[in-house]
């Protein structure tokens, strides 16, 4: 008895700073934009009073104007289009890197790793800003390919401030949230899989497709999402390297907060965004279980 | 001409020689078995077969054909790997079509040979189930039946029971022999478990430090060991070692340090004084309280010094006044008596001159 209290204890003294930490900077804050969403915007930003005249001052304005105003929604479809967009180009890059690290010897792969997680070491808005020197109109990069386009005649390009610079620094940012569950997933894969595959026919191209890829799945899955979600809600990004016409939800959602100061719509926009991260996370988990079947034969194949 | 004919082949690793100028002809629907403790080359030699590692020296001729450059995939050859390497993320039926998909084969006929493959293995009705699902002995069906469903040409095992129980094990290796006989397909097959490769194979190649020490029938290998290696390695095995010292009509007399003058037949002509050695294995020597009325050729006076009672058998070890040890076997055969003899007890051990088998060297 004494001891199984002591264990609960125990449990609790463990699991209890965490949760603790959770509720008061998540749960908490999360329930005060739920609330704001339905308030009033105050004359001069911020909220009006929620209690006042008697009665309490809750509406649906602000989810009302949402669903009016065309524009909000269709900069969600944009945001979902670069964030789906980020996702892929991170993981067409990120397989061939996590693989290759998979492969090489106990040796390098230490080092390998430490190269991919190298760019953490420095702050994100520096090296957000370092794009802006390499994509700039006098960096050599623009220049160069500005040349190649005049030589055939075409006008010059900016490669700043444009929705290429917006999505090769997303995927910039993204590659090691994509490398890391992809190299942890196929590090672990049995390489008389692929012998056997070999073996009964399968040739190197067959062999990835019907054996690494699909055992590879919940890796893709988890850097999918780890990449997806935060490229969903981006600010910086689009703020330092985007042009007008690359303002995405973050950005409108910053803009409401710090600008407008319009917070019960800003609290709306964050609500949506949050609920759309969720369903299309939960989706792709959904579909990846049932492509999969089995998520625990592919669990065993990676233990 | 041999199936698959094994031409010199050699293969290093760095300065280790794992495979050492190996030549074998294996013939169509034979079962064959490479044999050997763990590091003797049988495992590099069956992957240098299938194609997974490239000899440095030597070829390997199937039906006649070279098959060097030939990248595993397209040899007709399949393997049954140790860990039964089944893809988790497929059914039985799908691992098993596996083969048939890479084959091209038209998508009418993959769901009839599945279905006769996996009666073959005798696994009819766990074509949906997945690979976790199984137990071993079903895993290792599944293994065979994928890698035969194609009808290859030769089959390669590499260890393939090593994973599961002895009773298993054993019925297992009946089904094999059984299934070996049904398709007719020639097994190669890998094993470092004595009994079992006895049990299995027409012929057996003892393997060591990469190099085939005999190459024979089962019977021929046990009873009629070349080496001290071959006798030592397959089962139990007394070895005495000492100078020719007399030679007479097909018998040969050995001064065996600690033992005494041993006398064996054979048809070797080892000169007198070089030193040869006799094999003589623990179920053929008698153990008597007293001296036999007809005194055999070989007889030593010694006392049990340890035994093993192992339930059907009892091994005896017994010391000799010189100091070496015999190892006998008798069968627990008397009723009402557990065994024979006590450690402790004095004893007549026995043979005679045929019953050991004389090595050179």
């Amino acid at each position: 008895m004494a001891a199984r209290r002591a264990r609960s204890l125990g449990r609790w003294l463990v699991s209890g700073p965490p949760m603790l930490y959770l509720i008061v900077f998540f749960v908490v804050p999360s329930l005060i934009m739920v609330l704001a969403s339905f308030r009033t915007p105050g004359e001069f930003g911020g909220l009006a009073p929620l209690y006042e005249e008697g009665h309490l001052d809750l509406n649906l304005e602000s989810y009302a104007r949402f669903f009016e105003e065309s524009i909000y929604a269709l900069i969600f479809v944009k945001s979902v289009i670069y964030a789906l967009a980020t996702t892929f180009f991170s993981l067409v890059l990120a397989y061939p890197l996590a693989a290759l690290i998979a492969k090489s010897s106990k040796r390098y792969r230490d080092l390998l790793l430490l190269a991919v997680i190298l760019p953490f070491w420095s702050n994100f808005l520096i090296r957000i800003y370092a794009w802006m020197i390499i994509l700039g109109p006098n960096a050599a990069l623009a220049r160069a390919v500005n040349g190649v386009l005049g030589s055939f005649g075409h006008e010059p390009v900016p490669l700043l401030f444009s929705s290429f610079a917006v999505l090769v620094c997303l995927v910039y940012v993204s590659l090691p949230f994509m490398v890391l569950p992809l190299y942890a997933n196929l590090e672990k894969h049995d390489p008389a899989l692929l012998e056997a595959a070999q073996d009964l026919g399968a040739n190197a191209w067959q062999r990835f497709w019907r054996i690494t890829f699909p055992l590879s799945l919940p890796g893709v899955y988890a850097g999918g999402a780890l990449v997806f979600i935060p490229a969903l809600g981006i600010f910086a990004i689009p703020d330092i390297l985007g042009g007008p016409e690359d303002s995405l939800i973050g950005n409108v959602i910053k803009q409401q907060f710090l600008e407008t100061r319009d917070w019960p719509f800003g609290s709306v926009l964050s609500i949506v965004l949050t609920v759309a991260a969720l369903a299309i996370a939960g989706l792709a988990a959904w579909v990846g279980r049932r492509n999969l079947s089995t998520p625990s034969s592919a669990r065993e194949a990676s233990a | 001409m041999a199936l698959l004919d094994i031409q010199n082949i050699t293969r290093r690793f760095g300065d280790f020689t794992a495979v050492d100028d190996v030549s074998i002809g294996i013939e169509a629907g034979e079962f064959f078995t490479l044999l050997g403790p763990s590091g003797c080359g049988k495992t590099t030699l069956l992957r240098t077969i299938a194609g997974f590692e490239t000899p440095d020296h030597g070829r390997i001729l199937l039906n006649g054909e070279d098959l060097a450059g030939r990248p595993p995939e397209d040899r007709p050859m399949r393997m049954v790997f140790q860990s039964y390497a089944l893809f988790p993320h497929m059914t039985v039926e799908g691992n098993v079509a596996f083969p048939l998909q890479m084959a091209k084969t038209p998508a009418a006929e993959i769901g009839t040979k599945v279905a006769a493959a996996l009666e073959d293995v005798r696994l009819q009705g766990f074509g949906k189930r997945y690979p976790h699902e199984l137990s071993g002995g079903q895993k290792q069906r599944v293994a065979i039946g994928r890698a035969l469903v194609t009808h290859p040409k030769v089959l390669l095992l590499d260890e393939p029971l090593a994973a599961l129980d002895a009773k298993l094990r054993e019925e297992m290796q009946i089904e094999l022999i059984n299934l070996q006989k049904e398709v007719g397909i020639t097994f190669v097959y890998v094993t470092h478990d004595q009994t079992e490769a006895l049990a299995l194979s027409h012929r057996i190649a003892v393997m060591n430090k990469g190099k085939v020490e005999q190459l024979d029938e089962p019977s021929k290998i046990y009873g009629f060991p070349r080496t001290r290696f071959v006798a030592d390695f397959i089962g139990h095995c007394n070895l005495f070692s000492g100078p020719v010292t007399a030679r007479d009509h097909g018998v040969l007399t050995l001064d065996v340090p600690a033992l005494g003058p041993v006398r064996v037949a054979t048809d070797s002509t080892l000169a007198t004084g070089r030193p040869g050695t006799i094999a003589l294995r623990p179920e053929k020597i008698r153990i008597d309280p007293t001296a036999p009325t007809a005194t055999p050729d070989n007889h030593y006076r010694g006392t049990v010094q340890e035994l093993l009672y192992m339930g059907d058998v009892t091994v005896y070890k017994v010391g000799m006044p010189g100091g070496a040890q015999i190892e006998a076997l008798l069968a627990n055969s008397q009723t009402g008596r557990a065994r024979f003899f006590e450690v402790g007890d004095p004893v007549e051990v026995s043979w005679a001159v045929g019953a050991g088998h004389f090595i050179e060297e």
